[in-house]
């Protein structure tokens, strides 16, 4: 059996565990087995994950899952896997899978591999593949183990959305005394965050500015996109740090990456060459972004980008 | 406090990845390794900065061949005490954080602090092996961490914000952008450094899991496809019926 760990939020199923339900399925057909989603705290439509693809869903309802401890989470995961004796355990790459896999792979005796971006080859062992060297490699790694237990990049599949609410077992696990206490979260709010985000623009130190970020956020605003930016730019503070993409700041692989007056710096690439269309506008056209672009536009981001949100202003206007 | 700082080699961010012998091993000719930015630049810098506010000691720890000793004496150089490195070349992360909890538990540490992540690997998974080998709490992406006696409050990178969260020692930390600024080793550090004790050890003998059995390099992008700046109907078009990305 694949059990899958399905990330909740604000009552329902997060778009990444989403991704991690369809994955966990599309795997579970390729291994010739059944597919389980594992809820952890309240949601109100639990089913829904058979939307997604899981055959069955075990909710754990108890409050005390509000907030995350990587401790009390891990062993509750694993007390549900091994009941279950699932041969796979598939998480979301997400910060809570980060802080999950290692304590899983370990409380499981499983072999595990992080930020799988296809499905596996299970016709001899389990074959992962996954990006390595900051995105300019891919390495395929064999567990050697009986128990897996996998975490899938955000992004790397669209989750499907053609199935049925699953049956729900109702579990009376309660978590284990966290050693952590909650104290606060601040989020941005009214925006998808980044590692979720299908699509992002983002600006670099050709801005000039703080001053002039307006254009980069009604471009944003237009296309229904999150924004970003150079490491640069967060550094003097133009920009907040959470919107710092590349080797040292976020990796993001959206759908569309568009770059505005960023170089294209080997560091900044790492962090954003997996996204699937690259748009770089720039004014010099040896800007090295230029490389690893599907579309570019060699001009003055001033007059380019109000254009830009124009012509997509029209676009929308037209149907 | 007493703190375990797991450094590892990596690449250097500007080098140039390929693979020999059927794509199934990194060619390293040629290739400068750095120690992974997240451990020097956050999780070493973080480290002294408590030594210097409590006192203390800080101990690197690398699992790795002697090609791993430069980084070592890097971090030596930036103000680590003394370092160990477990004399083996791993083949996974269970086998790195296996070794690490076995040296951790025979020594005595309050703190176990790893980078998010490996930019060779990009795994994101030792540490939170290690936390679940040494039974400790684990605060994964740490971007921030204030001290009181015993008591942290740490920040933590989510989706789009961070959390805030107190915990006691002992546990593991996972360092993020935020949690220090990074430190350039002066000339006298350098010549401390090399008189710092760098003591190897043998492995436990812990078997990894996993295997390498290939790598691919990313498909070459065919070349972009410029467009007028006068014209972005005719990006918004491709972008809509060619790309179908918005
Ligand atoms: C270890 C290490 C890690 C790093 N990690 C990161 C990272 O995570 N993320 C990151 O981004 N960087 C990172 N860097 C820094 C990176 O090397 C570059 O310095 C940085 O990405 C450059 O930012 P930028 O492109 O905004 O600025 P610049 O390199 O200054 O580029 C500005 C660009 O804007 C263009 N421009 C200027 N004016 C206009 C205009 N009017 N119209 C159109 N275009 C214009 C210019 O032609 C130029 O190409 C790292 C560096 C190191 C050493
Ligand atoms: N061989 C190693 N020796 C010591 N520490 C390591 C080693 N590999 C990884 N680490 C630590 O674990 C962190 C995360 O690595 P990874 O899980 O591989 O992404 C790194 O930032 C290091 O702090």
């Amino acid at each position: 059996m694949v059990l899958v760990f399905a990330e909740s939020g604000d009552g329902r199923i997060k778009k990444s565990g989403q991704e991690a339900i369809t994955f966990a399925k599309e795997l579970a057909s390729r291994a010739g087995t059944s597919c389980t989603a594992l809820i952890l705290g309240p949601v109100d439509a639990p089913g829904d994950a058979g939307i997604y693809g899981a055959d069955q869903v075990i909710h754990v309802p108890h409050t005390g899952f509000e907030h995350f401890d990587s401790q009390s989470w891990a062993r509750a995961i694993s007390d549900v896997a091994t009941s279950k004796d699932a041969e796979y355990v598939v998480l979301s790459h997400s910060s809570r899978g980060k802080a999950l896999i290692g304590r899983l792979a370990v409380r499981l005796q499983a072999g595990s591999v992080t930020g799988v971006t296809e499905l596996p080859d299970v016709s001899n062992g389990c074959v992962a593949t996954k990006g390595v060297y900051s995105g300019k490699a891919f390495a395929r790694l064999k567990i050697e183990t009986g128990k897996k237990v996998l975490s899938v990049m955000g992004n790397a599949l669209q989750p499907t959305t053609d199935g049925v609410a699953a049956p729900v077992e109702v579990s009376d696990l309660a978590p284990a005394t966290a050693r952590i206490t909650f104290v606060k979260t601040d989020k941005v709010e009214g925006t998808v965050p980044l590692p979720e985000a299908e699509k992002v623009v983002s600006a670099g130190r050709g801005m000039k500015g703080p001053e002039n970020w307006g254009i980069i956020e009604e471009l944003a605003a237009e296309l229904g996109a999150t924004t970003a930016c150079s490491r640069p730019v967060a550094d003097s503070d133009w920009r907040p740090h959470h919107e710092h993409v590349g080797q040292t700041g976020i990796a993001i692989r959206p759908n569309l990456y568009i770059a505005i007056g960023i170089s294209g710096a080997i560091q900044h690439l790492a962090g954003v060459n997996r996204s699937k269309v690259i748009v770089v506008i720039n004014k010099d056209p040896e800007a090295p972004f230029f490389k690893a672009a599907d579309y570019g536009v060699v001009g003055d981001l001033f007059e380019v980008v109000p254009r830009l949100t124009e012509a997509i202003r029209d676009m929308k206007a037209a149907g | 406090m007493n703190v375990l700082v797991c450094v590892t080699k990596t690449p250097d961010t500007t080098a140039k990845i390929g693979f020999v012998e059927e794509n199934t091993r990194f060619d390293a000719t040629g290739v400068q390794f750095i120690m992974n930015p997240y451990d020097e630049w956050y999780a070493l810098v973080r480290a002294l900065e408590l030594k210097e506010a409590q006192g203390g000691k800080v101990t690197l720890i690398s699992v790795g061949g002697p090609d791993c000793d430069q980084v070592i004496r890097k971090g030596l150089a930036i103000g680590a005490d003394e370092a160990v490195r477990i004399d083996l070349q791993p083949t996974d992360a269970f086998q790195v954080a296996s070794e690490i909890a076995t040296y951790a538990k025979a020594n005595d540490f309050d703190l176990v602090f790893t980078g998010k992540e490996s930019i060779e690997s990009n795994g994101s998974e030792v540490g939170s092996m290690i936390a679940e080998l040494l039974d400790w709490p684990f605060l994964s992406y740490a971007s921030k961490m204030e001290m009181e006696g015993n008591t942290a409050t740490v920040d933590l990178e989510i989706e789009g914000g961070e959390d805030t969260v107190r915990v006691d020692t002992p546990f593991v930390l996972s360092a993020a952008k935020g949690l220090a600024e990074q430190r350039i080793p002066n000339m006298r550090g350098i010549m401390m450094a090399k008189s710092k004790p760098l003591q190897v050890l043998p492995g436990s003998g812990a078997a990894p899991r996993t295997s390498i059995t290939g790598y691919t390099l990313p498909k070459e992008k065919e070349a972009v496809r410029l467009i007028d700046p006068e014209n972005m109907n005719e990006l918004v078009r491709l972008l809509k019926e060619e790309a179908k990305v918005i």
